[in-house]
């Protein structure tokens, strides 16, 4: 990480009480985000993503409860705010983006009576003012006759123009931090590459970090400055973007790595594969590795304790026994046709 | 929209023709109208001069255009009893019974939203037991016995309020308690499943990252969405306490239009009871209509196509 860090996590958890057991979705997860950068967590679904960014923002389903060793978001210690003071910090500067533009919008109000409640929350200005910089946004965020689109309701605009005007409200008060969890997803493959492109255009404008939740490994490749790579409420292995791609370590991230195709190197038409085998259960503690039954280099002592982060530099960390240069051997061995 | 309301009223017309037949029917049904009309000492001779005169002879199909261009105009025929015009008669109680149903509906509203709003908050406390609790028995109590409770309570032994009459406005308190408390129950259930389902949706979320107070969250963005379905029911509730208010009527002995109606059909003035029928209905056809368009109303996604 280059920089000051605007967000650290270190001992992350999220326990979910259900009446068959305890669900342990996040499991004691550490990063940072340095000002300005782009954060990705990436992870199949249902392995915790949605709900660490919930956690981070304190917006967890009621059930759900968070703890967390530190969480300081620009030397603010966040575990220890009162919701009050979260929901001061909220729209303000650190900012959401929601996976589903349909519904994301409240279907009573007009966009600029959505858009503009945002700022007016946190700013000492008129409506006037907050309806100014709602326009300035719409237009930054690609959106053409903005003044008419404020009269506008959601049920009028397309999926696409919804999440723009999502990422405009995200935008209304300056946030130092952006959390969009799977901002693309419901959205076609050409809308997807122009939203991505806009957040990446509009985080080095403003100057923001993001933190980009993602199922998907290409959107990583695009976007990312570092990544953390997520499996079964852990991350299994985090570093520079350049880095992961080229010399993945644990067994899962090189399955993920298989099943994107690269250009240059996958043939059209080629065969994609998936990691075969279904996710751990979520319930209870982790007896061992979580990919471990999925795992084709598995063996015995797998199965027994906690495993712990191996760290390869500061940057650089992956959760297996396997030593990194059997690691390293086994990627090689992969990418070789 | 418009074409949408347009569709509206022109069901409701449809409804309000079919209910004008209904009600044209129950009168020439109910027995020998010209026979009724001459009086029990009229010779069979008096009787079919009066059939002649009142175009009674006519066919069936005849009586009721002749019927309902008088009705459109605003004569409803003349009582049996009091040989008054029933529209005069209509027209003077029907100032008791809106005051009676509209304060039926306040008390409702008044007791169900906030319940269901806390209810809905917290679900399984307390405040959503007794919410509970008090919706079912109060679709359990019949409402005569019910009313009955409060003039003991607060009418004989408190002495709070009259027991009958509608001399002030505090006579209409009890009665509306009576027959609000009927309806209260279902608005109950559904701010509370609104407000539970709203609370869950996405948007509810948004305005949480925006950083927004819990007032505005409940009130600008889930009471807005939730209180669609309750206020298309509230208008449609209230056709039912306008008509349904006979009962309490009677207890109170208000002289509404529902207890007119109770007497006339123990004098068997049956011109009144058709008439009553028929006003009532059409007050049901136009709230009914009024819920849609409000309904509408309150959806941009219904307003603005
Ligand atoms: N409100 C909830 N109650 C119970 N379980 C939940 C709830 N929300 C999420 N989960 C479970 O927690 C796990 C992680 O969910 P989530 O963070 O949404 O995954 P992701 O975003 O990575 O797809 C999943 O197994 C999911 O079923
Ligand atoms: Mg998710």
């Amino acid at each position: 990480m280059i920089g000051e860090p605007i967000l650290e996590v270190e001992g992350l958890d999220v326990v979910i009480p259900l009446l068959a057991g305890t669900l342990r979705p996040v499991r004691d997860l550490a990063f940072a985000v340095a000002r300005g950068e782009t954060f990705c967590i990436v992870g199949e679904s249902g392995c915790g993503k949605s709900l660490t960014a919930l956690a981070l923002m304190n917006l967890l389903p009621r059930r759900a409860r968070r703890s967390a060793r530190r969480l300081r978001f620009a030397g603010t210690d966040l575990a220890r705010l009162d919701e009050r003071r979260m929901a001061d910090l909220r729209g303000d500067r650190i900012a959401m983006i929601f996976q589903e533009p349909m519904t994301a919008l409240n279907p009573a109000y007009t966009i600029g009576n959505q858009l503009e409640e945002a700022m007016l929350r946190h700013r000492r200005v008129s409506r006037a003012e907050a309806r100014d910089r709602a326009i300035f946004l719409l237009e930054k965020v690609g959106i053409t006759a903005a003044s008419s689109r404020l009269r506008q309701y959601p049920h009028q605009l397309s999926g696409g123009l919804r999440q723009r005007v999502m990422i405009a409200m995200a935008l209304m008060c300056g946030p130092e931090l952006i959390i969009a969890d799977e901002p693309t997803t419901a959205l076609d493959v050409t809308i997807q590459a122009q939203i991505l492109h806009l957040l990446a255009a509009l985080q080095r404008e403003f100057r923001m970090a993001v933190i980009l939740i993602t199922h998907d490994l290409g959107i990583v490749a695009r976007v990312a400055d570092r990544v953390a790579v997520m499996y079964a409420g852990q991350i299994v292995e985090t570093g520079a973007v350049a880095d992961i791609f080229a010399r993945p370590m644990h067994p899962y991230t090189q399955g993920l790595l298989r099943c994107i195709p690269v250009p240059g190197r996958t043939r059209r038409g080629a065969h994609l594969g998936s990691i075969p085998g279904l996710v751990p259960s979520l319930m209870g503690e982790l007896a061992g590795c979580g990919f471990r039954n999925r795992c084709v280099y598995a063996s015995p002592p797998c199965a027994a304790g906690g495993i712990g982060l191996v760290p390869l530099s500061p940057q650089r960390a992956y959760r297996c026994l396997l030593p990194p240069r059997e690691c390293a051997a086994n990627a090689a061995a992969a990418a070789a046709p | 929209m418009l074409a949408f309301a347009l569709k509206r009223l022109a069901l409701a017309l449809l409804v309000a023709l079919t209910v004008s037949i209904i009600s044209f029917s129950l009168l020439r049904l109910s027995g020998d109208l010209a026979q009724a009309l001459a009086g029990p000492s009229a010779t069979a001779a008096d009787v079919e001069a009066v059939r002649k005169a009142y175009g009674l002879d006519q066919p069936l199909w005849v009586q009721y255009l002749a019927w309902a261009r008088q009705a459109l105009h605003g004569d409803l025929g003349t009582s049996f009893f009091f040989k008054e015009p029933v529209a005069a008669m209509i027209a003077a109680r029907l100032p008791v019974t809106m005051t009676l149903g509209v304060s039926a509906l306040l008390f409702a509203l008044l007791v169900a939203l906030p319940l269901g709003i806390l209810a809905a908050l917290k679900p399984n406390s307390w405040v959503d037991r007794l919410a509970l609790t008090l919706s079912v028995v109060g679709q359990a109590l019949p409402s005569f016995w019910f009313a009955l409770m409060l003039m003991i309570l607060f009418g004989l032994k408190l002495r709070w309020l009259p027991i009958s009459g509608t001399a002030s406005w505090k006579s209409f308190v009890m009665p509306a308690i009576a027959l609000g408390y009927y309806g209260m129950p279902t608005f109950m259930r559904l701010t509370r499943a609104g407000m539970m389902e709203v609370l869950a949706s996405d948007y509810i979320r948004t305005a949480r990252a925006k950083g927004l107070r819990a007032p505005a969250i409940l009130l600008k963005h889930a009471l807005r969405n939730a209180i669609v379905p309750v206020v298309a029911v509230a208008a449609v509730q209230l056709g039912f306490f306008l008509g349904g208010s006979i009962v309490i009527e009677s207890v109170f002995a208000l002289h509404g239009v529902g207890y007119l109606g109770w007497e006339s059909i123990s004098r068997a003035d049956f011109p009144v009871v058709q008439a009553i029928v028929l006003v009532l209905a059409l007050f049901y056809i136009v709230l009914t209509l009024l819920a849609d368009l409000l309904n509408a109303f309150l959806d941009p996604r219904i307003r603005v196509g």
